[in-house]
């Protein structure tokens, strides 16, 4: 591990790139209320966030990343179109690996800008690629988008495809709800008993507690709605499986998108934007031809990106973290706008990542 | 210098402990009056006891204060990252038996499921604004079984101490917590979820891998591990 005082150089270095590309210097606090971030990213948070608190302002979270902050001062108080850098320490707590930084610097690069997502995602992508010249990295992308419009798409019911959205980012979970509302796993036994008996609200138990008997009621009606509708085809499924499995050159996967949306017209509004995207990025000088895009990519990491996504890695070092990574998060803007909504992507660079490789080389 | 061991200062549990290393030929008690606790360990020389609260255990064999101690698999997996790196399990003792398990209202007639879970959290959250509470102690456990199961639109609430209550006190919606029989949580209105078996936990006898040992030490444990018939 290089020493602190070269990754902050390496840091301030990078973010005068990234003032020179255009972008506002802003500074955020450390310490976030925990109320904002544990609202966005659920109990998942406290498992990667350092969690304090004093009597007077309550639960307090040290900074697991830059974009809630940015994100909340450029919502407060931003004009547009705006473009800002920051540098500094982010804390993850680590539960499982010791080898794994629980403090390091991030310097970022954010644009939030209405008029052409396609041309911001390709400038925060080349701006970010340009900052890491010089390092053998492999740029991996892909595009969130796609799949929600998948979705969305589905010839079924809303209910399935609402349950089927909240679980993008959960690729287990998301697997095994498709598979339910196709029909091809077994229904639990005590749902089958529930829905087959006369008085299902019968159970002999006190109502107690916060969730009504109402709620309960509402819920076994939503199960015999989604036990009375057909179930998802297998061709529906397959064209989803086909998407997820979707892993070539940029404009190989392209193509292949374009394909599958002969049959999924749902998804060509997507196809176009990751069209527009490619020729923006090939503007920047990008190779886009020798871009990597894979459809399942950036769906473990946090729930926020809901488009273009991209994170630049040490080839054949699987145990290194990404050098750099970003998205886009246009849903998220909208949760911490209050009403409000500004298209957003942006990125960070790990300097101290950088560093050990640059010793390294 | 001497093999510290670790046992549960009250209850139930220590008297077990004490049973169960009796029953192998090592003698342990409590000394002094009955509030102090500083205990005597005869059948084999150079072990000291030492009585501490089960919770506090696991942290002590982490940081090699004790060479042996006897604690719930619960608190050893809830408490330490990497439990195997720092802790070998030696024996499961056979009592203090407890499964920490998902339990919610009896009246919640439509979830009985990690699923149905799941799917009412969301709605709960839709309707009330604000994630479906889940009251419990092992936060890490809890954590990482819904994550792995892919519950969301949850929150975990603290509780240390009367964690069935808190639904009825409408401070949660569900509880994750440590039962042997089921019947507080019958007593409460409350029924255990047939797929969310956390873990299963039952008193077990740990060897800190953190605490030095000197020669002498060395041959203390071997002697005292001889006489429990256990492989160190």
């Amino acid at each position: 591990m290089a020493q602190k005082s070269k990754i902050r150089a390496r840091a301030a270095a990078l973010a005068a790139g990234f003032e020179a590309a255009g972008a506002v210097p802003v500074e955020t606090p450390v310490l976030l209320p925990a109320e904002a971030l544990l609202d966005l990213y659920g109990e998942d948070i406290r498992g990667r966030a350092y969690v304090t608190s004093d009597a007077l302002r309550g639960e307090q979270m040290l900074r697991p990343d830059f974009t809630v902050p940015v994100v909340q001062m450029h919502m407060a108080h931003g004009a547009e179109p705006a473009r800002y850098t920051y540098a500094g320490e982010v804390f993850r707590r680590q539960e499982d690996d010791p080898a794994r930084a629980n403090e390091y610097m991030q310097v970022g690069y954010e644009v939030f800008d209405r008029e052409n997502p396609a041309a911001s995602d390709a400038e925060v992508f080349a701006v970010i690629q340009d900052a890491l010249k010089g390092v053998e990295l492999r740029a991996a992308t892909g595009d969130i988008g796609i799949l929600a419009a998948a979705v969305a798409g589905l010839e079924t019911t809303e209910h399935r495809k609402r349950a089927l959205a909240r679980h993008i980012w959960r690729p287990r979970k998301f697997k095994a709800l498709l598979e339910r509302f196709a029909g091809r796993s077994e229904v639990p036994a005590s749902r089958a008993a529930l829905l087959a008996a006369d008085v299902p609200m019968a159970h002999g138990y006190s109502d107690i507690g916060l969730r009504s008997q109402t709620e309960v009621a509402a819920r076994i009606d939503a199960l015999r709605e989604d036990a009375a509708a057909e179930p998802i085809s297998a061709l529906q499924v397959e064209l989803i499986e086909a998407l997820l499995a979707v892993r070539e050159t940029l404009p190989n996967a392209l193509e292949h998108i374009r394909d599958l949306a002969v049959d999924m017209p749902a998804i060509s509004g997507a196809a176009r934007r990751l069209r527009e995207r490619m020729e923006a990025l090939d503007a920047r000088g990008v190779d886009v031809a020798r871009l990597e895009f894979e459809a399942s990519y950036g769906r473990t990491s946090m729930e926020y990106y809901d488009g273009f996504v991209f994170g630049f890695y040490v080839p054949g070092r699987a145990d290194l973290p990404a050098v750099a990574t970003g998205g886009r998060y246009d849903a998220l803007t909208q949760v911490l706008g209050q009403g409000r909504e500004i298209p957003a992507v942006g990125g960070v660079i790990r300097p101290g990542v950088l560093v050990d490789l640059e010793d390294a080389a | 210098m001497s093999i510290k061991l670790g046992v549960p200062s009250k209850g139930r549990l220590m008297e077990k402990t004490f049973d169960w290393f009796g029953a192998r030929g090592v003698q342990l008690s409590r000394t002094g009056s009955d509030r102090e606790y500083a205990g005597a360990v005869e059948g084999v020389d150079g072990v000291e006891l030492v009585l501490l609260s089960a919770g506090e255990i696991p942290r002590e064999l982490a940081a090699g204060r004790i060479h042996l101690g006897v604690t719930g698999t619960d608190l050893v997996r809830e408490k330490l990252g990497q439990w195997e790196q720092q802790v070998a399990e030696l024996a499961l003792l056979g009592f203090g038996h407890a499964d920490l398990i998902i339990a919610v209202p009896g009246c919640w007639a439509d979830v009985d499921t990690l699923e149905d879970l799941d799917a009412a959290a969301a709605a709960f959250r839709e309707t009330h604004g604000f994630r479906m509470r889940i009251a419990t102690k092992y936060h890490r456990l809890v954590r990482e079984f819904l994550r792995d199961n892919g519950v969301a639109d949850y929150q975990l609430v603290d509780s240390q101490g009367a964690t069935e209550g808190t639904i009825k006190n409408m401070t949660a919606e569900g509880v994750a917590d440590i039962t042997s029989t089921g019947d507080t949580l019958r007593a409460n209105h409350l029924k255990i979820l047939s797929d969310a078996l956390v873990l299963k936990s039952q008193a077990t006898l740990f060897k800190s891998r953190k605490a030095a040992m000197t020669d002498a030490e060395r041959a203390t444990m071997k002697a005292l591990l001889q006489k429990l018939e256990l492989d160190g």
